[in-house]
């Protein structure tokens, strides 16, 4: 392929600027509005068809040239692991409990934003000057933490921020030449290949787009949202874990999940679900014949919408593809562009090709 | 049936690649059944007397314990992760399959000590390969462990006659049916050993009136074993209840009656830790009463599962009891 493939390997600025204020929203799991809104306005004017249903998921649907189209669902989700605030303590700090997981040990000392207009604030740590041994041993338990808005009383903080609101990592995004930086690469990297795959019609495929919601607390909106399109394939389109620095000790690191540079993950098996043998095959296939990188994630725990999509009605052919990212779930998390845009290509080059003999098992 | 049931045991089938089981299952019940077909997640559903009568759907499930790939390394060992109820226990020196006639042998880092079980991590397998080149494995391939079967005294000792057994069980009793007043729904699932996925996805497509699951189930007659009033030999097992579901008691005495009826041998059962596809089943659409036709088998999830011949029999004749007459369940 490389030549006649419509996606440029390099990102435009359009791509980036989307990616960018994709990744700066505010959206925990229930709380998906802002990014809705940002997917939204890029993609209805290339929606056939474009609805919010129940539970807040966005489907778009995009029909390209032909009869008897190939009905294909790919799914990004768009919330994002983060806290929400549960009661505002005696002095105005904010008390609050985690959405998704999140370690812990990631939230201290860290600058976060608050509901949509992203109020500053921090979650508040004690100065080492002032710790025990003992504590420096511990985790400070969530329970014992408060988001600090810069108030000194109850009351002023309550006229700002509600029970229920939510906060996220305060990070911004940055390039740095071939890397870029951001907090929600989970998975606002997938939403952002989602949006412009929709830029692109392709003969034969009629193209179901799903943005859900609720992904990180149960894969609950990709479950409806299945269940509504009844699709014919569904590939869901994610952001998995690299944990592929060298080990400690200089031996050979085996537990990586998944490669920076190495192209899109491909799912072969996860927590959730086996992939569908002749769509592996077909996306194998595909990278090889294009000459398009890519990986097989390590087979192991965790799970993507795909696990919700292929358990829908009478079973739905279903497999996963993933940017690899260093450092998800925490407040800063690194890609590789040259894996943002294999992963697209990718994509776009299976379902240029697919027929249903992918389907075959 | 102790030749069909070799031939399935020795069948390579982990989780999502049953293919192999369902081309046998498949060249032994078509004759006698009057629709078949293979659902998107690879279950076969054979059906008999389709749009007669009460719908009962008898499901079996065709996977079984396996690993897949996870890495190969440097010098040709392969790292692997589990699928489905791998114990570690079973791990070290035991042999694994892959398509293609390919066999590996498990070992452990030396960091384990002598007695203990490897965690998965610190387990990998030796294709007698020397790189990452001569290593006839990649990332993501499947593998199942690997065993003969033997009969010992009136007992088979095999891997995967969990639940290859219960597999057999429903082929056999199709055989001997030939016909019946329900609309019978064999449906030979996938997957059931990572979260009875292929059920759940098939008794959504079936939607049948009664679910049925044939499945082993624990014993309590080894040596300081497990309290369980289920033993070898006794009969086949009418669960009452499991770790994930509750018999609908319609559908016990339904199956109680029978035996009685036909001067079958059977246990009650009450298992502790450990379900089956009904569990799936029971939950689908509107709700669906379940119950389960358990083969008593020891060892479970290891190379050399155990079951008795005249339990696998009495299954039989007791699931055609159950089929060949019209089956109704009364609201007490």
């Amino acid at each position: 392929m490389g030549l006649d493939s419509p996606i440029p390997a390099r990102p435009s600025a359009t791509h980036l600027r989307l990616l960018r204020n994709l990744t700066e929203a505010v959206g925990i799991s229930g709380s998906e509005a802002q990014v809705r809104e940002i997917v939204r306005a890029h993609v209805e004017p290339l929606a056939d068809e474009i609805r919010t249903d129940a539970m807040g998921n966005l489907l778009v649907i995009r029909k390209g040239p032909g009869r008897r189209r190939l009905r294909v669902m790919l799914a990004a989700h768009m919330d994002e692991v983060g806290l929400m605030v549960v009661s505002v303590g005696s002095e105005g700090e904010l008390k609050f409990e985690r959405v998704g997981g999140l370690d812990a040990r990631q939230l201290v000392g860290k600058p976060v934003w608050i509901g949509k207009d992203r109020l500053p604030g921090v979650i508040g740590g004690k100065p080492v000057h002032l710790t025990t041994r003992e504590e420096r041993k511990q985790t400070t338990k969530v329970e014992s933490m408060g988001i600090d808005i810069g108030v000194s009383k109850k009351e002023a903080a309550e006229g700002k921020i509600t029970p229920g609101t939510g906060a996220v990592f305060a990070t911004s995004f940055r390039r740095i030449r071939g890397t870029l930086r951001a907090k929600a690469l989970d998975d606002r990297m997938g939403v952002a290949i989602l949006a412009e795959l929709l830029e692109h019609p392709i003969e034969g495929i009629e193209l179901q787009a799903a943005f859900t919601v609720q992904e990180e607390i149960g894969l609950r909106g990709a479950q409806i949202a299945a269940h509504t399109l009844k699709p014919d394939v569904a590939i869901a389109l994610d952001c998995t874990p690299a944990r592929d620095l060298p080990t400690w000790d200089g031996e050979e690191n085996t537990q990586y999940n998944a490669r920076l540079g190495h192209g899109p993950a491909i799912y072969a098996a996860d927590g959730r679900t086996l992939a569908h043998p002749g769509l592996l095959r077909h996306l194998v296939d595909t990278a090889e014949t294009a000459g398009i990188p890519y990986q097989i994630r390590q087979p192991g725990g965790g799970g993507t919408d795909a696990g919700a999509i292929h358990l829908t009605r009478e079973g739905i052919p279903s497999i996963s593809v993933s940017v690899p990212a260093r450092y998800i779930h925490t407040a800063c998390s690194i890609a590789y562009v040259s894996d943002w845009r294999n992963t697209v290509r990718l994509v776009h080059a299976a379902m240029s090709t697919m027929t249903r003999s992918a389907l075959r098992r | 049936m102790q030749e069909l049931i070799q031939r399935l045991v020795e069948a390579f089938g982990p989780s999502g690649k049953e293919d192999q089981v369902r081309d046998i299952v498949r060249g032994e019940i078509e004759p006698y059944v009057d629709e078949i077909s293979v659902s998107p997640l690879g279950g076969l559903h054979a059906i008999v007397n389709p749009g007669g009568g009460t719908k009962i759907m008898v499901a079996a499930h065709m996977d079984e314990i396996g690993v897949i790939i996870s890495h190969v390394d440097g010098n040709g060992f392969a790292r692997f992760h589990k699928i489905g109820g791998v114990f570690p226990q079973t791990l070290v020196g035991h042999r694994v399959r892959f398509e293609g006639d390919v066999t590996g042998v498990i070992g452990a880092e030396a960091s384990v000590e002598i007695g203990d079980a490897p965690k998965l991590a610190e387990a990998f397998i030796d294709f007698g390969a020397s790189s990452v080149a001569e290593c006839p494995v990649r990332v993501g391939d499947l593998g199942a462990f690997t065993r003969p079967f033997v009969k010992l005294g009136n007992r088979y000792v095999a891997k995967s006659l969990d639940d290859r057994v219960g597999v057999a069980v429903a082929i056999e009793a199709a055989k001997r049916l030939r016909n019946s007043p329900n609309e019978v729904q064999f449906a030979f699932t996938t997957q059931e050993e990572v979260g009875l996925r292929g059920a759940r996805t098939s008794a959504y497509g079936l939607d049948p009136d009664v679910g049925i699951a044939l499945d082993v189930t624990r014993t309590g007659d080894t040596p300081k074993g497990i309290k369980m009033a289920i033993e070898l030999g006794g009969g086949p097992a009418i669960k009452v209840r499991d770790s994930g579901s509750l018999s609908d008691p319609r559908v016990v005495d339904l199956m109680v009656r029978r035996a009685e009826a036909a001067h079958i041998p059977y246990q009650l059962e009450v298992l502790q830790a450990g379900t089956t596809d009904a569990t799936a089943i029971q939950l689908t659409r509107a709700g669906v009463p379940v119950g389960v036709i358990s083969i008593p088998c020891r060892y479970i999830h290891t190379p050399s599962e155990m079951v008795d011949a005249g339990d696998v029999e009495n299954s039989v004749k007791l699931l055609v009891e159950i089929l060949k007459a019209p089956v109704t369940l009364d609201r007490e």
